[in-house]
C-alpha cells in the first residue's frame, strides 16, 4: 500500500507520494487547461467553475477518465471563471471554517447581500463547502487512478492536510468531503507540521545538526488566502532529539492574494485609463509577477507592465504602466510586513452593526502583527524558523520576519531550507504516512487547543440575564490520537426525546486546564464554537421527556477529529454528540 | 485517443523523430519505410503487418484518416494556446505599418511572456550542437545531415572544422495538451461577447 499525501489548500491543491523504499515526491495532476485541452499541472486550483451549457459545452470540459461534464475544477475553472464570477466557487477551504454559514447547505457561489448575482444565477448548480472539497479530492483521486491504474486511490492510505486552526467541525467535514471523494481511508494532518516533515525529509539526518534541545521553531505558512504560525519545540528525549508541535494561531484570512490586489490598486491609480473586470484581473496577475521580481534578490528599480486591449487589434491599444521597487516594498513589505514590537497586537476594526455575511477576512492586514500577538501569546521566543507558502518565496519578505525575529528575541534566528513552498505540504504529508509506518521522526502533539461543553449553573431565573454559563474540560490540550478521555461523574443528563444541545468552546492558550476542570465560560483564551447535540429516542424503558444521567467521554480518533461521547449511567447506551452546523447568529 | 496521437505525431515528424507505434496504422501504404528513420532499426518490418493482427470487426471504429488532417488538428490546437496565452495570432496578424516601436514593444512584451510560458510549459529544448556559437567547432565523422547542416564545400572526409552559427534546437520533451474529442479546433479563439449587466 502507497501513501497519497493531499495539501487541499484554500487556492490551490496540491498531491504527492511516498511508499515503503519510495522517498516522498510530488505527482502533477491532469485537468482541463483550456477549452478541450487536457495537460499536467504542478497543482490543482483550488476553484470549481459551475456553468450552463451555453456558457461552457460540456465537450470543453470532459477528462481522459470522464465523458462530457457539466462542472470544472482546477485551471480551466479559475480562468474561465474570471468571466463567469457567478458560476465559480472560489476558496472553498474558508467556507468550510465559517461558523456564521451552514457549512452542508448549498450556499456556494456565495450570494451574500449581491441581490443581482441571484438573478444571475438562474437557479444555476450551488454546491455546499463541503461538496466543493470533495469534488476538489474527487479530480485528485480520479487523476491518481488513471495513472495507476492497479493502485486504485482507495485501497492506498491517504492523508489530507488542514489548517491547524482547524476546528473540530471542521475537521470532520473535510474527512465527510474525504470519504464523498472516493478516499476511504482517510488521516488528518495540520499543514505547518506536514511543512515540518517535509524539512524533514529534505533533510534527512542532518535535521538533528540543525536543531539542538531547547530549540523553537516556527513555521510560518503564508499562502494565497491564508496565513497560519504554529510552534514546535525540539526537547531531549532520553539522549535523541524529540518534537513537540506546541501552539498553534487562529486561522488568518490573509495571504498572498491581498498583496497582489493591494499592488494593483496603486498601479491601476496611476493610470489613464479605466480598466474592465479582466483587465484588471490581467493586472493583478501582472502585479503578482512583478511582486516576485521586485522583493527578489537584485531586484530592478521598477519593472514594466502591460495590459494588451482586449479586441483582436493589439498594437496602439496595450496599457502601459510600471511598478516602482519603491513602491512595492512600501506596500508589501511595510504594508504587510511592518517593524512592530514584540509587544503588537492586530487591529480590530468594530464591526459594523449589519455586516454582510461572508467570509472573516482579517482586518488588520499586517502579517507581522499577527505574527507577534502569535508568540505574545505563548510567551516563548522562536530560535529557529521555517517559511512556508508561495508567499514567502520572496526574499524581503522573508528577510523582514528573519529581522523582526531576531530583534523581538535579541539574538538572531536561524532559518531552515525547507522543500519547495508550494509543494510541502503534500510532499511532508505523504512523508508523514512513512513516519507513521516507523520511518523517521514523528512530531508530537495532539490536540492544538482544550475542549469545554457549555454548562448552564443552577440558578433562579433573573428576568433579562442569561445564567451564567460555566465550561467542563472535557479534553485538554496536547490529546494525542487514538486517546480517550473519560470524564468523573457530573450532573449531566439528556433528555428523552428531545435534541439536547450543549455549548462548545475551545482555547489555544489553557494547557493547565485538566479533563474535568470547571472554569467560567468567559475566561481568558475561551471561544465559542458551534454547540453539539443529540437526540435520545424514546426507547423501552425510556419515555419522553426522561433524563438519562449520562457521563462524558472524549476521543481523538486515529483520523486525527475529536468525538464527544454521553455514556448512560446505568450502562444503558452510549451516544455520539454531533457537531451542529446549522447557521449561528 | 486520436487527436492527442495526431499531436504526438505532429511534433515527431516537425522534429524529425520516430512515429509512435500506435500512429503507424494511420498510415498509407508505403509512407511508413519513408517516414520512420533508418535508425528505427527492426520497427519497420514489423509495423506494416500489425493491421493483419487486429481483430476484423474493430476496422470500422477507426477508419483511415488522411495524415494532413491529424497535421491540422495538432497544429490548430498549438496555434490556440499561443493566442489564448500570447495573443499571437493578433500579433502577427495586426498591421505594424505606421506603428510606434514603443506601442510594438509594448505589445512585444506581453506576446513575449505568454507565448514563452506556452513554450516553457510544453517543451523542453537544448540546442543540437553543444559549444558556442560564433566558435569554431568539428563536426565529427558519421554526423546525421539532418541535424548539422553545413554551409559552403565540404572538402574530403568528415571531421570537419568550421564555425558555429547556430547552434540548433532539439525538442527533447514534449508534453502537449491532451486533446478532447468533439471540440471544433478550427475556432483558435471564440468570439467574446460582453453581457449588459
Amino acid at each position: 500500500m502507497r501513501i497519497i499525501g493531499i495539501d487541499l489548500g484554500t487556492t490551490n491543491s496540491a498531491l504527492a507520494v511516498a511508499g515503503d523504499d519510495e522517498p516522498a515526491h510530488a505527482l502533477g495532476v491532469n485537468q482541463v487547461v483550456g477549452p478541450g485541452e487536457i495537460a499536467e499541472r504542478p497543482t490543482l486550483p483550488s476553484f470549481l467553475l459551475l456553468p450552463t451549457e451555453n456558457e461552457v459545452s460540456p465537450a470543453q470540459l470532459q477528462l481522459p477518465w470522464s465523458g462530457p461534464m457539466r462542472y470544472a475544477v482546477g485551471t480551466f475553472a479559475r480562468e474561465r471563471g474570471a468571466e463567469l464570477p457567478h458560476r465559480l466557487v472560489s476558496s472553498a477551504k474558508s467556507w468550510l471554517c465559517n461558523p456564521s454559514i451552514d457549512r452542508t447547505a448549498q450556499v456556494l457561489p456565495f450570494r451574500g447581500a449581491q441581490r443581482e448575482l441571484d438573478e444571475a444565477m438562474q437557479g444555476g448548480e450551488r454546491v455546499s463547502p463541503v461538496n466543493a472539497s470533495a469534488r476538489y479530492l474527487a479530480h485528485l483521486r480520479a487523476a491518481w487512478d488513471d495513472a495507476h491504474e492497479d493502485e486504485p486511490a482507495s485501497e492506498q492510505e491517504v492523508l489530507v492536510t488542514v489548517p491547524a486552526s482547524f476546528d473540530p467541525v471542521a475537521r470532520e467535514l473535510t474527512v465527510v468531503a474525504a470519504r464523498e471523494a472516493g478516499f476511504e481511508k482517510v488521516t488528518l494532518l495540520e499543514e505547518p507540521q506536514a511543512a515540518f516533515y517535509a524539512y524533514l525529509a529534505a533533510r534527512g539526518d542532518a535535521w538533528r545538526k540543525d536543531l539542538k534541545p531547547g530549540d523553537i521553531v516556527l513555521v510560518c505558512d503564508v499562502g494565497g488566502g491564508t496565513t497560519d504560525f504554529s510552534l514546535i519545540e525540539v526537547a531531549n528525549d532520553g539522549g535523541t532529539l524529540s518534537l513537540e508541535r506546541i501552539a498553534v494561531g487562529d486561522h488568518i484570512l490573509l495571504g498572498g492574494d491581498n498583496m497582489d490586489l493591494a499592488l494593483s490598486a496603486i498601479v491601476q491609480r496611476d493610470l489613464d485609463k479605466q480598466l474592465d473586470p479582466l483587465q484588471q484581473r490581467a493586472l493583478v496577475h501582472a502585479c503578482r509577477r512583478a511582486k516576485e521580481q521586485l522583493l527578489g534578490d537584485d531586484a530592478p528599480k521598477s519593472v514594466p507592465v502591460a495590459i494588451l486591449g482586449r479586441g483582436s487589434k493589439l498594437i496602439g491599444g496595450t496599457i502601459k504602466a510600471e511598478v516602482k521597487r519603491e513602491t512595492a516594498e512600501a506596500m508589501l513589505v511595510d504594508g504587510f510586513f511592518p517593524k512592530v514590537g514584540a509587544d503588537a497586537k492586530s487591529e480590530r476594526r468594530r464591526t459594523a452593526g449589519l455586516r454582510e455575511m461572508g467570509l472573516p477576512y482579517a482586518h488588520d492586514p499586517a502579517i507581522t502583527r499577527h505574527l507577534a500577538e502569535f508568540i505574545g501569546r505563548f510567551g516563548k521566543m522562536p530560535t529557529a524558523v521555517l517559511f512556508n507558502g508561495g508567499v514567502m518565496k520572496a526574499d524581503k519578505l522573508r528577510g523582514r520576519i528573519v529581522e523582526l525575529l531576531g530583534t523581538w528575541a535579541g539574538r538572531d534566528v536561524k532559518v531552515l531550507e525547507g522543500a519547495d513552498l508550494d509543494l510541502a505540504v503534500a510532499l511532508g504529508a505523504a512523508h508523514y504516512g512513512a513516519v507513521r509506518r516507523g520511518k523517521g521522526v514523528r512530531i508530537r502533539g495532539g490536540t492544538a487547543r482544550a475542549y469545554y461543553i457549555g454548562i448552564e449553573s443552577a440558578m433562579p431565573a433573573i428576568p433579562g440575564f442569561a445564567p451564567p454559563v460555566k465550561a467542563l474540560c472535557v479534553a485538554p490540550q496536547g490529546l494525542e490520537e487514538g486517546s480517550t478521555v473519560e470524564l468523573p461523574d457530573d450532573e449531566l443528563g439528556l433528555v428523552v426525546g428531545e435534541t439536547s444541545t450543549f455549548r462548545f468552546f475551545a482555547a489555544a492558550t489553557r494547557k493547565e486546564d485538566p479533563a474535568g476542570a470547571l472554569i467560567e465560560a468567559d475566561a481568558q483564551g475561551m471561544a465559542e464554537l458551534d454547540p453539539v447535540e443529540k437526540l435520545v429516542e424514546a426507547e423501552g424503558e425510556r419515555k419522553p421527556g426522561d433524563m438519562v444521567p449520562v457521563r462524558l467521554e472524549a476521543h481523538v480518533t486515529e483520523v486525527g477529529t475529536l468525538e464527544l461521547w454521553c455514556v448512560a449511567r446505568d450502562g444503558h447506551g452510549r451516544w455520539k454528540l454531533e457537531y451542529s452546523v446549522r447557521e449561528r447568529e | 485517443m486520436h487527436p492527442w496521437l495526431a499531436f504526438v505525431c505532429f511534433f515527431r515528424i516537425l522534429f524529425g523523430r520516430k512515429l509512435p507505434e500506435a500512429a503507424v496504422e494511420f498510415l498509407p501504404e508505403g509512407a511508413v519505410a519513408k517516414l520512420l528513420p533508418e535508425k528505427a532499426g527492426g520497427k519497420p518490418e514489423k509495423a506494416p503487418e500489425k493491421p493483419a493482427e487486429k481483430p476484423v470487426e474493430k476496422a470500422p471504429e477507426k477508419p483511415k484518416v488522411p495524415i494532413a488532417q491529424h497535421h491540422r488538428e495538432g497544429a490548430l490546437a498549438l496555434l490556440a494556446l499561443l493566442q489564448r496565452e500570447g495573443r499571437f495570432v493578433d500579433f502577427v496578424r495586426d498591421s505594424v505599418e505606421g506603428a510606434s516601436d514603443a506601442d510594438i514593444g509594448a505589445a512585444a512584451r506581453e506576446v513575449h511572456r505568454g507565448c514563452r510560458k506556452v513554450l516553457d510549459q510544453h517543451l523542453t529544448f537544448e540546442p543540437v550542437m553543444p559549444g558556442n556559437e560564433e566558435e569554431k567547432v568539428s563536426v565529427p565523422k558519421g554526423f546525421d545531415p539532418a541535424e548539422i547542416r553545413l554551409i559552403g564545400e565540404a572538402k574530403g572526409e568528415a571531421p570537419y572544422r568550421g564555425t558555429l552559427r547556430h547552434h540548433g534546437w532539439r525538442v527533447v520533451d514534449a508534453k502537449l495538451p491532451t486533446l478532447a474529442e468533439g471540440v471544433d479546433r478550427a475556432v483558435i479563439a471564440p468570439a467574446e461577447v460582453e453581457l449588459q449587466s
